[in-house]
C-alpha cells in the first residue's frame, strides 16, 4: 500500500488535516443532538405549535429529505472525481420517469427501483461520454443534459401512459409502492405520549413515532448509500485512487491511477444516485408526475455544496431541507412561524458565545439580529409562507456568503482534463 | 481572412453534423413507435410555414433571442448567468406593477418601464456580481439559488395586498392600459395577428451587442478575460470589475426578455404566463448560436419553428415532446461538435506554427537540450 500512502500524502492537503482534527467527534454530535432537541421542544412548549416535532413532521422529513440527499450524494461521487454535475436534475427526471413506468408495468416497486437505476443510469453515462472522453465544458453538458431529459421524460410519458387508467401525457397511473415498515404498537403508544405534549418526552416520542412508522425497506437501503459512499471513498483504496482525480488527475495519472475509467465509473454513480432519487420521489408519491422533480435535484447540489463535500454535512443539510420542506406541508404558516422563535435563541446562544470569546463587534450584530428575528416573531402572527421553500436556497447562499473560505471544493473540480496533459 | 473562412466552414459543418445526428436519433425514436419520419418533417413543415403558425415563431423567437443574448454576455467573459430565469421573471413582475400603476405620458411611460424592468435584472444579477466579487462564490450555485428565491419572492409580491389583483382564477398584476403598450408590426400579412413591436428591441440589442463586444475597448477586455482572467489581469485589466459590469450588463439584458410579451401582449404580469424555464432554453440557444449575434438569430428561430410546428403532431397522434428530445440532442451533440473542432483547429494551427518556425531541411539535428 506504499503508493496509496504516497498518493494521500501529495493529495490531502494541510487544510483538510488540520480540517480532520476539528471535526466533531460522534460524542460532540450526540451533545448537539440533544441541545437541539431539547431548544426545539422549549420552542413547541412556548408557541405550542405541535407539529414542529409531531411523528408526521419527523416521517415527512425523512421522506422529503432523502430525494435531496440521494440527488446530493450523486453530486458528491461526480465532483469528488473533478467533474461538476449540474445535469443532476435532468437525471432525477428520468429517474422520476423510469421509476414510475418500471414499477407500473411490472406491479412490482422493486422493479421500479431498477427502473431509477436505469433512467438515471443514461443520463450518468451522457454526462460522462460528452465531458470525459469529449472534454466539454461540464457545465453546458450538465445544461444539456437537464433539458434533454426533460424532453426525454415527456416523450416517453406521452407514449406509455395515455389511455392508461388516469395516465397522460403529464402523469401515470398510481403505482405500487413500498409498504411501510411498522413496529407494532408503536404508533399507539408513541401517540399517546405524544398527545400529552410533555417537554422533551413528547418530542422524543415524535421523533421514534416517525421512525418507527414511516420506514419503507427502499428507505432505509437509500439512507444505508450515506455509510456505503462514505466507506467507498474514504475508506478503501478504489476510493481514494477516486478522490485523487478530483485533486490532482496528472498526479494521479502519474502514479498509474486510470483517471478516465475512475471518472466515468464516478459520473455514472453519481447518475445512478440520482436516479434512485428520482424513483424514490415517484413511490413517495405513487405517481409520476411532470415537474415532480421541482428542483431537488439543484437543492442536492446545495445541500452537498453546504456540507462541504463531505457525506456528513451532506446528510445534514439535505436533512435541514427536508425538514423546511416538511414543515411548511404541516401546518406551515404556523410552524415556520414558531421556528422564528428557534432561529432568536440560536443566534442569541451564538451572539453569546461570540462576546464570551470578547468578538464585540460580531456578537453585537448577532445578538441585535436575534432581537430583530424576536420583534418579528413577536408582532405578527405568521410569516409568508411564500418566503419558506426557498429557504433551502437562501441557507445555502448564506454560507456560501459568510463561510466559503472553510469551504473546500476538490482542487481539480470542474475542470477539464485531457490524458497525458502536463498540469 | 482566410483562416477565418476556414474556421467558420468547420463550425457549419460542426452544427451540421450535430443536426444530422439529431435528426437520426429523433427518427429512430419515432420509428420504434412506428411513426414514418419523413411524415413528422413534411407535417411539420407544412404547419409551420403557415402564416398564423410563422407569427407564433416570430413572437417566440423574438423572446428567445433577447434570452440567449442576456446568457452568451456571460459566456463571452466564462461567466455562465443561469439565473436569466429569474431576472428575467422578477424584471417581469416589477416592470408589470410599475406599467400598471404608475401614470406616465405615452411613450415616456413605455420607456420607463423597460427601464425598470432591466434595473430589475440588473439588480438582481448585481447580487450575483456581489457575491462573486466580494466573497468568491461561483455565479453557477448563486444564480441557480436565486432563481428559487426569486420564485419565493415573487409569490410574496404577488399577494393581493401588495402587487397582486385578482382576474379570474389568476393573479396578475394591474393591467396595463392601452397607452402604455407596444402595439405590433404588421410584419407577416393575413396572419391574423401583429408581430411584437418589441422585435426591434431585440434587433438593437442584438446590434449593440455586437459593437460593444467587437469594437469596443469594453469587449475588447471582455473577451480577453474570457480567453484568460490571469493574463487580462497581468495587462492591466480590472478583472473584478469587468466580471461585476458583465454580470449586470446579463442581467439587465434578461430583464428585457419579458418586455415583448408585456408591453405587447399579456399586458400584466402572472406566473402563469411567464413560466420558469426560458433561462435554460436561452442557455442552449447561446450555445447552438455559438455566443454569436447572428447565430444565436437563427438558433433562436429554429429553436421556435420546432417548438411551434410540433403543435400539429399532437393532431396526428404524435406526441409532441418528441421535438425537445431534438433539441435537447441537438444543444449535447453540438457543443461536443464545436469541442471537436476547437481541438482540430488547435492541432492546425500547431503544425503551422511548426512549419513556419521549422529549421530548412538538411539542418543537422540537435539531440538534447545543450549544457
Amino acid at each position: 500500500m506504499t503508493v496509496d500512502d504516497s498518493t494521500t500524502a501529495t493529495v490531502a492537503p494541510r487544510a483538510e488535516r488540520a480540517a480532520a482534527s476539528r471535526r466533531p467527534s460522534s460524542l460532540y454530535a450526540l451533545y448537539l443532538a440533544i441541545i437541539a432537541l431539547m431548544l426545539i421542544s422549549f420552542v413547541r412548549a412556548v408557541t405550542g405549535a405541535n407539529d414542529i416535532t409531531s411523528g408526521g413532521t419527523v416521517g415527512a422529513t425523512i421522506s422529503l429529505a432523502i430525494p435531496i440527499a440521494l440527488a446530493g450524494l450523486g453530486g458528491l461521487w461526480s465532483e469528488r472525481s473533478g467533474v461538476v454535475n449540474i445535469g443532476l436534475e435532468g437525471m432525477m427526471i428520468l429517474g422520476t420517469f423510469f421509476g414510475a413506468d418500471f414499477a407500473y408495468f411490472s406491479h412490482s416497486p422493486w422493479v421500479g427501483v431498477l427502473g431509477g437505476i436505469a433512467g438515471g443510469l443514461i443520463g450518468g453515462v451522457l454526462h460522462a461520454v460528452a465531458t470525459v472522453t469529449f472534454g466539454v465544458d461540464q457545465i453546458v453538458s450538465g445544461v444539456a443534459i437537464t433539458i434533454l431529459a426533460t424532453g426525454l421524460a415527456r416523450y416517453l410519458a406521452g407514449v406509455f401512459f395515455t389511455g392508461q387508467p388516469g395516465g397522460g401525457p403529464t402523469q401515470s397511473p398510481s403505482i405500487p409502492r413500498f409498504q411501510k415498515l411498522r413496529v407494532p404498537g408503536a404508533d399507539s403508544f408513541f401517540g399517546k405520549l405524544e398527545r400529552h405534549h410533555w417537554f422533551v418526552v413528547s418530542d422524543v416520542a415524535g421523533v421514534l413515532r416517525g421512525l418507527t412508522t414511516s420506514l419503507t425497506p427502499f428507505t432505509i437501503l437509500m439512507i444505508l448509500m450515506f455509510p456505503l459512499s462514505w466507506f467507498v471513498l474514504w475508506r478503501t483504496s478504489f476510493g481514494l485512487r477516486l478522490r485523487s482525480c478530483g485533486e490532482s488527475p496528472s498526479a494521479a495519472e502519474s502514479l498509474g491511477v486510470p483517471v478516465y475509467r475512475m471518472k466515468y465509473i464516478a459520473v455514472s454513480v453519481s447518475g445512478v444516485l440520482a436516479g434512485l432519487g428520482g424513483a424514490f420521489l415517484a413511490d413517495f408519491s405513487g405517481i409520476y408526475r411532470e415537474g415532480q422533480t421541482g428542483g431537488r435535484g439543484f437543492i442536492g447540489l446545495a445541500a452537498m455544496i453546504f456540507g462541504n463535500w463531505r457525506p456528513g454535512g451532506l446528510a445534514a443539510g439535505a436533512s435541514l431541507f427536508g425538514y423546511t420542506d416538511a414543515v411548511q406541508l404541516r401546518q406551515g404558516a404556523t410552524s415556520v412561524h414558531a421556528l422564528l422563535l428557534l432561529v432568536a435563541v440560536l443566534l442569541v446562544v451564538i451572539g453569546a458565545y461570540q462576546l464570551w470569546r470578547r468578538e464585540w463587534i460580531v456578537g453585537a450584530v448577532v445578538v441585535g439580529v436575534a432581537a430583530l428575528v424576536f420583534g418579528w416573531y413577536s408582532v405578527t402572527n405568521d410569516v409568508p409562507i411564500e418566503f419558506v421553500p426557498a429557504t433551502p436556497y437562501l441557507i445555502t447562499l448564506l454560507v456560501l456568503a459568510l463561510a466559503s473560505q472553510r469551504l473546500r471544493m476538490p482542487a481539480a473540480d470542474g475542470i477539464p482534463w485531457r490524458r497525458g496533459q502536463s498540469t | 481572412m482566410r483562416e477565418r473562412l476556414n474556421r467558420l466552414l468547420l463550425n457549419v459543418i460542426a452544427v451540421l453534423v450535430a443536426a444530422v445526428f439529431a435528426g437520426g436519433i429523433t427518427s429512430l425514436i419515432l420509428l420504434t413507435r412506428g411513426d414514418s419520419p419523413t411524415f413528422v418533417i413534411s407535417q411539420m413543415w407544412d404547419y409551420g410555414t403557415q402564416r398564423s403558425t410563422e407569427l407564433t415563431i416570430m413572437n417566440g423567437a423574438t423572446v428567445y433571442y433577447l434570452s440567449a443574448v442576456a446568457v452568451a454576455i456571460g459566456f463571452r467573459m466564462n461567466l455562465f448567468n443561469i439565473g436569466v430565469d429569474g431576472q428575467y421573471r422578477l424584471a417581469a413582475m416589477l416592470a408589470g406593477a410599475f406599467a400598471g400603476s404608475v401614470s406616465l405620458p405615452n411613450g415616456l411611460r413605455q420607456t420607463a418601464t423597460i427601464l425598470v424592468a432591466m434595473l430589475a435584472g440588473a439588480a438582481w444579477a448585481g447580487l450575483v456580481a456581489l457575491l462573486k466579487v466580494r466573497r468568491g462564490v461561483s455565479e453557477v450555485i448563486s444564480t441557480i439559488m436565486l432563481n428559487f428565491i426569486a420564485t419565493g419572492l415573487i409569490a410574496y409580491l404577488m399577494r393581493p395586498s401588495i402587487f397582486g389583483h385578482r382576474f379570474g382564477n389568476d393573479v396578475t398584476t394591474k393591467p396595463i392600459p392601452k397607452s402604455g403598450q407596444v402595439g405590433g408590426l404588421d410584419l407577416i400579412p393575413n396572419s391574423g395577428g401583429k408581430v411584437y413591436g418589441l422585435i426591434l428591441l431585440a434587433v438593437a440589442v442584438g446590434v449593440a451587442f455586437h459593437v460593444v463586444v467587437n469594437y469596443t475597448r469594453f469587449g475588447f477586455d471582455l473577451r480577453a478575460t474570457g480567453r484568460s482572467a490571469t493574463a487580462a489581469q497581468a495587462s492591466g485589466v480590472n478583472v473584478k470589475k469587468m466580471t461585476a459590469a458583465t454580470l449586470v450588463m446579463s442581467g439587465a439584458t434578461a430583464g428585457l426578455v419579458g418586455m415583448p410579451a408585456l408591453l405587447g401582449d399579456s399586458h400584466s404580469y402572472s406566473s402563469i404566463t411567464f413560466q420558469t424555464g426560458l433561462g435554460f432554453t436561452g442557455i442552449a440557444i447561446a450555445l447552438l448560436g455559438r455566443n454569436n449575434p447572428i447565430g444565436i438569430a437563427f438558433a433562436a428561430v429554429l429553436w421556435s419553428f420546432l417548438d411551434n410546428s410540433a403543435t400539429i403532431l399532437d393532431l396526428n397522434n404524435i406526441p409532441k415532446e418528441v421535438v425537445q428530445i431534438t433539441q435537447g440532442v441537438v444543444v449535447l451533440s453540438v457543443v461536443i461538435a464545436y469541442e471537436l473542432v476547437r481541438r482540430l483547429a488547435l492541432v492546425r494551427q500547431q503544425r503551422a506554427v511548426g512549419r513556419a518556425v521549422a529549421p530548412p531541411p538538411g539542418t543537422p539535428v540537435v539531440e538534447g537540450a545543450p549544457a
